[in-house]
């Protein structure tokens, strides 16, 4: 058995006066890609911020690495080595390329080298653009850029909230490549996805949200077979 | 001719004062969508400590003149800018979370309150700067007369522009200013500490505002309790001009309004110059709200 880098124990958030998370228990391995799935408005998006600091639970407890995440602020939760693509990408529009890259290595003295080249490596589109304002790129390439903004905190766990959202197929297919790429780069990955298929073809383990409650969890290749899943999320019937 | 080459001369003047003060406006609002109401009572208050300040240093009587003001300047903008924290931490990070509103009422609170504290220390009458400050040099240019003060305000006002310009646009503080402005969210995730960044824009802008308040006193001479107003406003409707939550914006709102203002003082008179700037507030609003450098870029969603 492996590591255990994130544990989620009894989650509560509230979002307003809804309950978004109803006590939800999940674990992230070091080196593991996991997949939470779910519709909209089951809670993927609300437990990814909740881990990063953005949100307050209102109990339970977020352990990375035996630090419990829910007392310590968003911005010391970068430098734990915790980073988040946020969903729809939320890059800073008005700044260029090459600053959103170097704002995610805030938290750093220096902006690593070694990470930028490989970033751009990665994203080759990124270097052709870094001039440029991030808001005139593509859907695609602002996710490319978000996930980059993310790598250069260095980060050991990496939160990607719906990487494929409102992004041309041919754009999401390279992003699933790129995440492939950084897990086996050593970051730990965790994957909030709508696109069922793709994100457990990629995973090693899954969990199924359902309006704030894990409903089903196991190995990736387990839940691409299972016929609950199959019919709730792959549009499979028997 | 020589009117009008006057009076762009005065106008540069008066615009170094909104320009100043307009970006302390522009700044808070620019981070935390704020109307910063108390700002023009923060540079009422730096002209009223400089005044005190002033008046005690030079009494002391072994300090050269020089460097008297130079120690006004630096004491009154560190004191206005311990005033500017401490008005955030008390009237406005209490509200973050809340409705825009009930920023906006605190707001207007701690700007009475300031206001009604400079009058319940010194009083409700003018107070008046000495004339022997700055030395009493003036040039003649080309028929056109620049005073040493004028000069004075014009230059170091740039300079403080210059280097914010630099802060701003060069250093990873001021990257992350932007970049706070732009998605409080999403700088949190970078690893920013957005408090820290407000804490930073409040001494930022009072200082400039500092600056901005003993110029008023040293070239106005004449204080009262309520300049903040006055001066305040125009410099609000100055960041309007230039687009508020713009920096260069702010700076080119100042300049512009100063201006205007000194034109018409010079060609219609000096008494319709405040009607004739909310004339121009109207019509900006009315053509162009998001002001001349407000909004340039459309971002993809």
């Amino acid at each position: 058995m492996s590591e255990l880098l994130l544990e989620v124990k009894d989650l509560v958030v509230n979002y307003g006066s809804i309950q978004a998370i109803k006590g939800i228990n999940f674990s992230v391995n070091k080196g593991e890609i996991v997949s939470i799935l779910g519709a909209n408005g089951a809670g993927k998006t609300t437990t990814l911020r909740t881990i990063s600091g953005l949100l307050k639970a209102k109990s339970g407890q977020i352990l990375y690495n035996g630090t419990d995440l829910t007392k310590v602020p968003a911005h010391k939760i970068v430098r734990l080595g915790v980073a988040q693509s946020p969903e729809g990408r939320q890059v800073f529009g008005t700044l260029t390329v090459e600053e959103n890259i170097r704002l995610g290595a805030f938290t750093k003295k220096h902006a690593d080298k070694d990470t930028l080249e490989w970033i751009y490596e990665l994203f080759p589109r990124l270097l052709e653009r870094r001039k440029q304002l991030a808001g005139t790129l593509s859907g695609g390439e602002q996710q490319m850029l978000a996930i980059s903004r993310a790598l250069m905190a260095q980060p050991q766990l990496l939160l990607l909230d719906e990487p494929s959202l409102g992004i041309a197929p041919i754009l999401v297919k390279m992003i699933f490549q790129a995440v492939k790429k950084i897990s086996g780069h050593g970051v730990t990955v965790l994957l909030v996805e709508q696109n069922a298929k793709a994100a457990l073809k990629l995973a090693d383990r899954g969990y199924v949200l359902d309006v704030g409650h894990v409903n089903i969890e196991g190995n990736a290749k387990d839940l691409l077979n299972d016929p609950k899943v199959q019919e709730a999320y792959l549009g499979k019937k028997d | 001719m020589d009117i009008f080459l006057q009076q762009v001369v005065n106008g540069l003047t008066i615009g170094s004062i909104y320009a100043l003060v307009a970006l302390g406006y522009t700044m808070v609002y620019g981070v935390m969508k704020l109307i910063n109401f108390a700002h023009g009572d923060m540079v009422a208050l730096s002209a009223y400590i400089g005044l005190v300040l002033y008046t005690q240093l030079a009494g002391l009587g072994f300090i050269p003149q020089p460097l008297t003001v130079v120690l006004v300047f630096l004491i009154t903008a560190l004191v206005i800018a311990i005033f500017g924290v401490l008005l955030e931490r008390i009237a406005y990070r209490p509200l973050r979370t809340a409705p825009r509103l009930s920023a906006v009422v605190s707001a207007l609170g701690a700007s009475m309150m300031i206001q009604n504290g400079i009058m319940l220390v010194w009083g409700p009458n003018i107070l008046i700067f000495p004339a022997d400050i700055l030395p009493a040099i003036s040039w003649n240019v080309a028929g056109v007369t620049i005073t040493f003060i004028q000069a004075a305000m014009i230059i170091i006002t740039i300079l403080l522009m210059i280097s914010l310009t630099l802060f701003i646009n060069y250093t990873k503080m001021g990257t992350a200013i932007r970049a706070s402005a732009i998605n409080q969210d999403a700088a949190k995730l970078m690893g920013i500490n957005v408090n820290l960044v407000i804490m930073i824009i409040f001494v930022i802008g009072s200082i400039l505002g500092a600056v901005g308040g003993l110029f008023i006193g040293m070239y106005y001479r004449g204080i009262t309790f309520n300049l903040g107003w006055v001066y305040g406003l125009n410099a609000f409707i100055a960041a309007i001009l230039g687009g508020i939550g713009n920096i260069p914006g702010s700076m080119i709102g100042g300049y512009l309004l100063g201006l205007f203002t000194a034109l018409i003082a010079g060609y219609v008179s000096s008494a319709w110059a405040e009607a004739f700037t909310f004339i121009l507030l109207i019509l900006i609003l009315i053509v162009r709200p998001t002001g001349i450098l407000g909004e340039r870029v459309a971002e993809k969603v």
